[in-house]
């Protein structure tokens, strides 16, 4: 008789209870806990604190504080949920928001000044000009797959802007999340923002409470029904959505070079990324060369066996290892990697060749450490493919034709686009991020995080002391006013000055 | 049943030819525009007489010239719209170009309204025309005779392969809001705004809601009476009362309504006279609907008729009118009124009316008429809105290198001058780079190590109050 397995300790039982208890109340209990913060949190806006400057800077300077006191336990919970290693984790979650952060605090005086704009001849008494003001209370639905910087980067813009924040963090990053819930409280200011964990259903209850703006990070279905929840108050959305980032790499190309630059990016977070290349399109030629490269580069970064690598890292949760798993087995054949660890969540760097427009992995976005190569005969048929599919988040092409790349660029379009590298664009501070079409709406980073997070508001100062200009506008309506009116507020043509009598 | 498919895949397959993209199209695009405007100036006006007896005054600023002037100034600017735009680098990225591009989104839906009939559908036009889009434009059925003019004049002007315009009604346009476009643009209410936002969610297709709202036009004490009193009530009752940034209704202290009473009727009788029934520059209320709709508010309100009040069905007339002893509940302070009433509400401080506006959705346009900029400074800093203008109205809508939007239930975008290019175009950031300095990149490359880390971070990070390397 086999012996029964011993049954888990007491201690171990109660522990798995009151886990699931808390993650179901916290489920549970997320609608009315959330009613009850929004309702504080327009309370706090209220009381006027977040419109002044130095209140915003203090909370900013308190992130960053929060991430360089934090490091380690960042370090840690990234480890646990997605085997980041800290090199990626500081690197690409915590140096990002903390660059955001100064570069908000170093500018806000600027951006919170009002913007003077050109003005006619007769508003030239007057004084026009825009203003910033925050929308109210914001919700934050970041990813799981960069769960610090995805979640930080929009929250930085949001409170530079002088808003309320709900900050709703994945529940499949559970440990980021966890986190942030115990961190943000003990640095930032508890009133004005609040971080609330939950589920997919959870989401839909959120969705119907209102907000004055939804920043959402994550899938297109998601994406779907935030604006359609978003259309029912009228809330403005940025959405900023994945999908597949074509990378074209041409005859003319440093393919040594360009292999390193691309194997970065796609490998770099085990391939859980929105702005990672997400496939390759090359000619036969091209990709021989390509995956000798490819395979060396890797071999590089990760060493024989990349499940040994602290470098490199695993999949987020079961059901994204299966994806991953089913497109690889499914798609195309494999050159180089292939190997997997269901246990680990593990799935070596891999290569997919003889891959038809038809296979899964050309269908579905792999967000997994896989990267199929499709064989096209030119660039012009890379550009037909392209176009006959969605703007895609990124558009990558490797080229040292300048033609090539100008083509690529002008031909297609895309949230963003690199040309001899990727990813870059996403994190440069100066440059909006975001996508197009299906890719998403609106766009952040730096001046752009403040400016989505603002309505900016048209002001005419005028006086009544000058009455004399106006005059012409009013009835009783004469013929000669109106050719005097039309004459001074014509607009004409290659004329900089005009004027405008109303 | 025109097959609106049809119709956007014609649109798509022209945009695909790539043909709206050269700057010399879109001008020549604008420049029939403006044509259009000089050439039909009298059929224009006379639709518009009939649509709202529109004086032609306000046809002539309001509508043609106001269109007129967003085109030219399209022409005069878009060649420095069309450019990249260049971005500060950091050290790292000093070998790289990294700029922002401009582009057109694909095909777009333009939803017209009727109260400003031409400039409502002309003005987003412009807008999608420069920034190189194909457009199909569905002008409000409500305003049926502008609307008739413009789906014969546009063909005629424009490239019908780029532009297209379609008619109809509410069924019409939901079936046309089933197709895909790449942005919507709607000038209208909330409720139809909801279906649009709705609409667009399915394909992910961006929005700008122009909607309106309530408007207050806040007296301060300190104004000068006479000169608010005429600028109010042009606001108010211009286009008979029919503008989404018309001051809806005043908030002001018993003493300042004492005194202002008078002077708005000393205004009106100077405006349209003893009769404004009989006065050539008063409009007509848009349909029956609307007409039986402002009246129904005016007889339903608790309030009393101060000045006007007077109606025939008939003409669709409605006096200009203000009313008084109005409360927060009455019906009249429950909806936009979008008609010639101007309800007075008594409130006893600016913190008062300040809270009072703050209690209700954020509109489309405040205004403010005081003496202190002190005042001024407050309510702007307390209060939010689309726009601000203190000491006139409707005015902060014409300043071309102003945005004109809302905020909240007032809308979503903006547009107008530059504005209206950006609200059509996609601002596409682009990096490009070499195959050279690879070296700099083998930091950034597993096998990742501490040292690696450290000369990174050393190049990366930004600090306070200095330069940004990456």
């Amino acid at each position: 008789m086999l012996p029964s397995p011993s049954s888990p300790s007491p201690a171990r039982w109660f522990r798995t209870l009151r886990r699931t208890k808390s993650t179901e109340q916290s489920s549970k209990l997320s609608l009315s806990v959330c009613t009850e913060l929004l309702r504080k949190s327009r309370e706090a806006l209220a009381s006027g604190r977040t419109l002044r400057e130095e209140f915003r800077l203090s909370q900013l300077e308190a992130l960053v504080r929060m991430l360089v006191e934090n490091e380690d336990e960042f370090v840690d919970v990234l480890h646990k949920d997605l085997h980041k290693p800290r090199f990626e984790t500081v690197l690409s979650e915590l140096i990002l928001v903390k660059n955001e952060a100064l570069f908000a605090v170093n500018n806000l005086k600027k951006w919170m000044n009002p913007e003077y704009v050109a003005r006619s001849l007769v508003t030239s008494l007057d004084e026009c000009f825009v203003v910033s003001e925050p929308l109210g209370v914001v919700l934050i639905i970041g990813s799981w797959s960069s769960p610090v910087q995805l979640n930080l980067v929009p929250l930085v813009g949001a409170v530079a802007a002088g808003n309320c924040v709900i900050l709703k963090p994945s529940e499949i990053s559970s440990h980021t999340t966890e986190l942030l819930q115990r961190l943000i409280p003990s640095y930032l200011d508890t009133e004005c923002y609040h971080v609330i964990s939950g589920g997919p259903s959870d989401l839909t209850d959120l969705l119907e409470l209102k907000f004055d703006h939804i920043f959402y990070t994550g899938s297109r279905a998601t994406g779907q029904q935030v604006m359609q929840a978003a259309a029912r108050s009228l809330t403005p959305v940025t959405l900023v959505l994945g999908g597949k980032n074509p990378c074209y790499v041409d005859r003319e190309c440093d393919v040594g070079i360009a292999a390193q630059r691309i194997a970065w990016a796609r490998f770099h977070n085990a391939g859980q990324s929105d702005v990672a290349p997400d496939f390759v399109l090359c000619h036969t030629d091209v990709q021989a060369r390509l995956i000798l490269a490819l395979r060396s580069c890797l071999l590089q970064f990760y060493g024989p066996e990349p499940r040994h690598s602290a470098s490199f890292g695993r999949l987020v949760n079961a059901e994204l290892f299966t994806h991953v798993r089913d497109l690889v087995l499914a798609s195309g054949k494999v050159a180089v990697g292939g190997e997997m660890d269901e246990a680990e969540k593990y799935i070596a760097p891999t290569v997919l060749t003889d891959v038809l427009e038809s296979d899964p992995a050309m269908q579905q976005e792999i967000r997994g450490p896989v990267l199929p190569i499709m064989t096209v005969y030119s660039a012009d048929e890379a550009i037909n493919y392209i176009r006959r599919k969605e703007k895609p988040l990124c558009l990558y092409v490797f080229s040292s034709d300048r033609k090539v790349i100008s083509n690529m660029m002008t031909c297609t379009s895309s949230g963003s686009f690199c040309a001899n590298d990727s990813v870059l664009q996403s994190m440069m501070v100066m440059l909006p991020f975001g996508g197009v079409g299906a890719s998403g709406m609106g766009s952040y980073h730096g001046r752009c995080s403040f400016n989505t997070f603002s309505h900016r508001k048209s002001c005419v100062l005028r006086n009544t002391r000058v009455e004399c200009v106006t005059y012409l506008r009013y009835p009783p309506y004469e013929d000669r006013s109106l050719s005097l009116m039309m004459w001074a507020s014509s607009l004409s043509r290659r004329s900089q000055a005009w004027c405008q009598i109303l | 049943m025109s097959d609106y498919g049809a119709i956007v895949q014609k649109l798509r397959d022209s945009f695909g030819t790539r043909k709206t993209r050269p700057a010399e199209f879109r001008i020549s695009q604008l420049n029939s525009i403006v044509t259009l405007l000089r050439e039909n100036e009298g059929p224009i006006v006379e639709a518009l007489e009939r649509d709202l007896r529109k004086p032609k005054f306000e046809t002539m600023i309001s509508e043609i010239s106001m269109a007129i002037n967003e085109a030219n100034y399209a022409i005069n600017h878009l060649a420095s719209w069309m450019k990249p735009e260049h971005v500060e680098k950091s050290l790292v990225m000093k070998f790289d170009e990294c700029f922002i591009r401009k582009e057109p989104l694909g095909v777009v839906l333009i939803i017209g309204a009727w109260n400003y009939p031409v400039q409502l559908v002309l003005v987003p036009l412009i807008g999608a025309i420069a920034a190189g889009n194909c457009a199909v434009v569905k002008p409000s059925e409500l305003s049926d005779s502008t609307s008739s003019l413009l789906t014969e004049l546009l063909p005629k002007y424009l490239d019908q392969s780029c532009f297209s315009v379609v008619c109809g009604g509410a069924k019409e346009t939901t079936e046309l809001l089933e197709q895909r476009f790449d942005h919507i643009f709607y000038t209208g209410g909330v409720s139809v705004a909801r279906s649009v936002m709705r609409a667009a969610s399915c394909h992910l297709t961006p929005v700008t809601l122009e909607l309106g709202g309530k408007s207050p036009a806040l007296v301060e004490g300190s104004c000068d009476v006479t000169a608010t009193a005429r600028r109010l009530v042009w606001a108010r009752f211009f286009n008979a009362g029919q503008s989404c940034v018309a001051p809806d209704y005043v908030l002001c202290s018993p003493e300042t309504r004492r005194l202002l009473l008078p002077a708005l009727r000393d205004c009106i009788t100077q405006l349209y006279g003893t009769e404004p029934r009989e006065s050539r520059d008063f409009g007509r209320i848009i349909n029956q609907r609307h007409f039986e709709r402002i009246r129904d508010l005016l007889s339903n309100s608790q309030g009393r008729v101060e000045i006007g009040g007077e109606t025939e069905e008939g003409e669709r007339y409605i006096a200009p009118t203000v009313l008084v002893d109005v409360s927060e509940s009455d019906p009249v302070m429950q909806e936009e009124i979008f008609g010639p009433v101007l309800p007075i509400l008594t409130v006893e401080s600016l913190e008062e009316a300040i809270n009072f506006i703050n209690r209700r959705e954020k509109p489309l346009a405040l205004y403010l008429y005081t003496g202190d900029s002190k005042v001024v400074t407050k309510v702007m800093e307390c209060t939010s809105s689309g726009g601000f203008c203190s000491n006139d109205g409707l005015v902060h809508m014409t300043v071309i290198t102003l945005p004109f939007g809302g905020v909240g239930s007032s809308g979503v975008g903006r547009y107008h001058g530059r504005f209206s290019f950006d609200t059509f175009s996609h601002q596409r950031s682009c990096v490009l780079r070499g195959f050279g300095l690879e070296w700099a990149n083998q930091l950034r490359y597993p096998p990742y190590s501490e040292q690696k880390l450290e000369r990174l971070l050393q190049a990366t990070q930004e600090r306070k109050w200095s330069c940004t390397l990456l």
